[in-house]
């Protein structure tokens, strides 16, 4: 299997659930911008570096995802609307164990 | 007013090299940016990060990139006009444009190019009720003149380099400098963590952390802050003049997006066909700030399309010259100061 499924909440409230490829090397970052679920110039701004925060995301699902590193910890100690389950959608890689997943973006900051 | 051939918006890579093509052109450019150095992003955001695809650098940090551009624009000695958005365009019967900035500051010159990235970058601000009331009125994002603190009571909120940096400066000149950041860590240069760390033991700086600022307090003025320990019910109320909360900068397409230009995607549209030029004849939007079909941001794109939007200038300023273009290892490089780079001439002798 290459593909899994993702729901993304985008920032105004609609769920899509969308497929990701597993084998391309894809962080959660680049799948919403793939499917245009924020509009360009508002996410991904640091291009992926953990040095901006603008891919913020809530995880819903109960999923075991790898843990932040230094940078990511430190740049969401500096971002707005933090939640405990606040990640950075860069620094998730689209992995099998994804499968499921549900995410929500954060408010623009 | 200042007079240039090319008035370029937004002095990153793209810009600055746009300062070389113009140049060897002999067109004169000028640049504005909002933030108070050169360099963009690559500045402003990951100066120590690598970039391994610009052509013939292996390996490259965006911070060395940017002085390398500046060394290599220097013969063509660029104006700038740095720490003021470019506010408002007017066209004039001639043809020609007026920028004026957010400081009122006036540049006159027939060609506009845009390469303003992903637009200005803007302090990100707290949320916090009546924060606006209070801004110049105790609370400010960008620190222009530290003399403002003298023996004032300021409180920094923030864990990066800006945070640190500026507390340090401080420490010196307010009566009081009271640090306040969410996590016990800070992420910044290691002298300027290991610094504060000396300024707190000396008792120069107050640490509060883990804590977060959660209110405003005060008639006009700022009067207080209303600090928030992790894990503690009650929060502080801190006497302070000044707070300063330096959480970063992000990037906004800004008054650009009400020039009247084709907007798609936060990002200008051009003609990618020809002269990456606007619908407004003129301006051009070069790197990251512009669109097209397969456009991709990258900085070697963004250089790309500065040299076919220098040529496209050109032929605009003088529609009756005829231009060839000449190769840097014949021409060499002849700068506005004088100065001249050419290869130098093999020696032909006769090997007897």
């Amino acid at each position: 299997m290459t593909d899994i499924k993702i729901k993304i909440t985008d920032r105004d409230g609609n769920t899509h659930e969308v497929d990701a490829p597993t084998d391309m090397n894809m962080n959660l970052m680049e799948v919403v911008r793939s499917y245009e679920l924020a509009p360009e110039g508002t996410i991904g701004i640091c291009g992926g570096m953990a040095m901006c925060a603008s891919c913020q995301c809530y995880v819903r699902s109960k999923h075991e995802l790898p843990e932040k590193s230094d940078d990511e910890d430190a740049m969401l100690a500096e971002a707005f609307y933090v939640e405990d389950n606040s990640r950075l959608g860069c620094q998730i890689h689209m992995t099998e164990d994804l499968d499921g997943l549900e995410v929500q973006l954060a408010p623009e900051s | 007013m200042i007079e240039t051939d090319i008035l370029i918006i937004g002095a990153g890579p793209t810009g600055l090299f746009t300062v070389f093509e113009a140049g060897l052109l002999k067109l004169k450019c000028h640049l504005i940016d909002a933030l108070p150095q050169s360099g963009g992003q690559c500045s402003e955001i990951y100066p120590k990060k690598p970039i391994y695809d610009i052509p013939g650098f292996p390996e490259v940090l965006a911070g060395e990139l940017v002085d390398n551009l500046m060394e290599q624009i220097k013969p063509f000695q660029p104006g700038f006009t740095l720490g003021e958005r470019a506010e408002t365009i007017q066209k004039l019967d001639d043809g020609t444009f007026i920028v004026t900035t957010n400081k009122g500051t006036k540049h006159h010159a027939p060609i506009v190019a845009i390469a303003g990235g992903l637009g200005s970058f803007e302090p990100r601000k707290p949320k916090l009720e009546n924060l606006a009331k209070y801004e110049d009125k105790g609370i400010a994002y960008i620190i222009k003149d530290p003399e403002v603190y003298r023996d004032k009571k300021v409180v920094i909120a923030g864990g990066g380099d800006s945070a640190l940096d500026w507390s340090i400066f401080l420490a010196d000149v307010a009566s009081e400098v009271t640090l306040v950041h969410r996590r016990n860590e800070f992420r910044g240069a290691l002298d300027s963590v290991e610094k504060v760390q000396q300024l707190k033991d000396a008792g120069k700086i107050k640490l509060i952390t883990p804590a977060e600022i959660i209110g405003l307090e005060g008639d006009d003025q700022l009067k207080a802050v209303l600090i928030k320990k992790m894990g503690e019910e009650e929060s502080i109320t801190l006497e302070v003049d000044n707070f300063i909360p330096l959480f970063g900068l992000s990037p906004k397409l800004g008054p650009i997006g009400d020039w009247g230009l084709e907007i798609e995607k936060n990002a200008i549209k051009v003609d990618n066909t020809l002269d990456y030029q606007t619908n407004i004849p003129g301006v051009y939007a070069i790197g990251d700030v512009n669109t097209y079909p397969g456009k991709l941001k990258l900085i070697l794109c963004g250089f790309h399309e500065a040299t076919l939007m220098c040529q496209s200038a050109y032929q605009r300023i003088f529609p009756d010259k005829k231009y060839v273009m000449k190769y840097t290892t014949v021409g060499g490089v002849t700068g506005f100061d004088g100065s001249k780079k050419e290869a130098p001439k093999a020696v032909i002798k006769a090997i007897e």
